[in-house]
């Protein structure tokens, strides 16, 4: 019973601290709704489809594919990509280029994002520099599988 | 003839102030806890675009319900399995028909009392009402036909049964003061002060009594720290094999659990709708001055009183839900058995020796 006692003296500063989370939060949201701005808010909530987050600079988004400054892909179709692909979502179709300089082009050059995983192994493989995963694009849903897998087309643009 | 018209208009008010703020507890709660974790919390539903502070919810809620299928299982026993969220639903609504929201009003020669059923055992009709609603759960348990549910259900009649012996015995004390055991004599024995300037309420006068009520009530209301016949998502509960609108009433007597608590709460222990030196002609300061106020405004200010207290209570109670982990079985009842009510005891012994003092 004694011990029992002393678990009340918890249980009045666990709800001590909840409620002064509450006088707190409900204080900062009053100010909102009045019109006064602070630094510090009620909540940290972000709302999500209106506010976003800045992503950092480092963030594997969505896969895109460089371009010469002549508009062909920068990819010389070398399969490293596709050597180092955990997910084994990259499939590549070498083709022969005009220019000796270059060699090879892909002529199909195709993401699954279903597999994909975004390791970015890919962009660390490639030495061409021509796979990058910087769109900042995050929001890649889709109703459809199909949709989902990337050729070349949609990847340059 | 206006007789009864009157009582159908009060059952009507009642249980529309019922259903309206358990409705709205269920939107508290989520905004409540939210705040309280410094989140936002349900925000979205909206009407034609307008969101106000997601105030619409309880109405997205019960028409996603509505929808759900309504899902009996093949092998449970299917009119006990149907009549048992009723049982319960019903059992915790009618208490409030004992409850006092003010004091007579007179209008044209008659004086109604703001409460529906004014009866002589008001207090107990209550009580035996609360604990009826156990029926709803063994029931719910057993018809489910499903050994966790039943588990389920047995976890909650022992916890509920065990924890109305405190919950009786701390308002011993209590019915020893108090003249009667009416809700409207209760009130009106609250009305007077101590010392000339303390209000007489349930509080001042059996502190420890509130104590043991608070806890055992919350334990009655079967939500978070006593939520054992529950279980939400660890230990299988009773309602498990319950969906849709079914399930939905559980879901509703919880939350109505909480406001009848709240109100018995008020009324018992914090002076009903008195408020600290308001008579009925106005304020009777206790440093000899007054302030004269109508009738009108009087009832006003009573009914407002009691909804405050009400609402402070309802506060509380979803403060601790969101602030305590569950109690494991075995301290639930060491606290149930060995704490609460030789506490309850202890209390009516020292009450019984200052009142014969």
């Amino acid at each position: 019973m004694i011990k029992a006692l002393g678990y009340f003296i918890e249980i009045i500063r666990g709800s001590i601290i909840t409620t002064r989370h509450f006088v707190v939060n409900m204080f900062f949201h009053i100010l909102k709704v009045i019109g006064i701005k602070t630094k510090r808010k009620g909540a940290v909530t972000i709302q999500y489809p209106e506010q976003k987050k800045k992503l950092a600079s480092r963030h594997r988004s969505l896969h895109r594919i460089m371009k010469r400054e002549d508009g062909k892909p920068r990819c010389v179709a070398c399969m490293l990509c596709v050597t180092v692909c955990p997910s084994e979502c990259i499939y590549v179709e070498a083709a022969e280029d005009p220019d000796p300089e270059i060699q090879k082009y892909p002529s199909t050059f195709i993401i699954d994002i279903n597999r994909c995983c975004f390791c970015g192994f890919c962009v660390e493989a490639c030495p061409e520099d021509a796979i990058r995963m910087d769109t900042g694009i995050i929001e890649i849903a889709q109703y459809d599988r199909n949709d989902l897998i990337y050729d070349l087309d949609k990847l340059l643009e | 003839m206006i007789d009864a018209l009157i009582v159908l208009i009060k059952v009507i008010c009642a249980l529309i102030w019922l259903l309206t703020i358990t409705l709205y507890l269920t939107w508290v709660e989520r905004k409540e806890s939210a705040v309280l974790q410094d989140r936002i919390g349900a925000n979205r539903a909206s009407i034609l675009g307008i969101r106000v502070i997601g105030l619409f919810q309880p109405f997205a809620d019960a028409i996603k319900m509505i929808f759900k299928e309504d899902f009996v299982p093949s092998f449970s026993k299917k009119f006990l399995h149907t009549i048992a969220p009723f049982l319960s639903f019903f059992f915790v609504s009618i208490t409030i028909a004992a409850i006092p929201f003010g004091d007579s009003i007179r209008i044209g020669g008659r004086s109604i009392n703001l409460q529906v059923l004014d009866i002589n055992v008001g207090l107990l009709f209550i009580i035996a009402m609360m604990s009826l609603g156990i029926y709803g759960i063994i029931i719910a348990g057993w018809a489910s036909n499903n050994r966790f549910t039943l588990l389920g259900g047995m976890r909650g009649a022992a916890q509920l049964i065990s924890y109305e012996i405190a919950l009786g015995l701390s308002l011993v004390g209590l019915i020893m003061i108090y003249p009667s055991l009416k809700m409207s004599s209760i009130v009106h024995f609250q009305g007077e002060l101590i010392l000339g300037f303390i209000p007489k309420w349930g509080f001042f006068l059996q502190p420890l009594g509130f104590i043991i009520f608070l806890f055992a009530a919350l334990a009655e209301t079967k939500r978070v720290p006593f939520d054992l016949p529950e279980g939400e998502s660890e230990i299988i509960g009773f309602f498990t094999e319950y969906s849709g609108l079914k399930w939905g009433l559980f879901m509703m007597t919880d939350f109505m659990e909480i406001v009848i608590i709240s109100t018995l709460l008020t009324t018992l222990f914090f002076g009903g709708w008195q408020v600290p030196w308001l008579t009925s002609q106005g304020f009777q300061w206790p440093w000899d001055g007054e302030w004269l106020l109508p009738h009108w405004a009087v009832i006003i200010i009573q009914v407002a009183a009691f909804n405050l207290k009400v609402f402070f209570f309802c506060w509380l109670q979803i403060l601790f839900r969101w602030t305590y982990p569950r109690f494991r079985y075995d301290q639930l009842m060491d606290l149930g058995w060995k704490l609460l009510i030789p506490l309850s005891l202890v209390n009516i012994a020292g009450t019984a020796i200052v009142m014969s003092i």
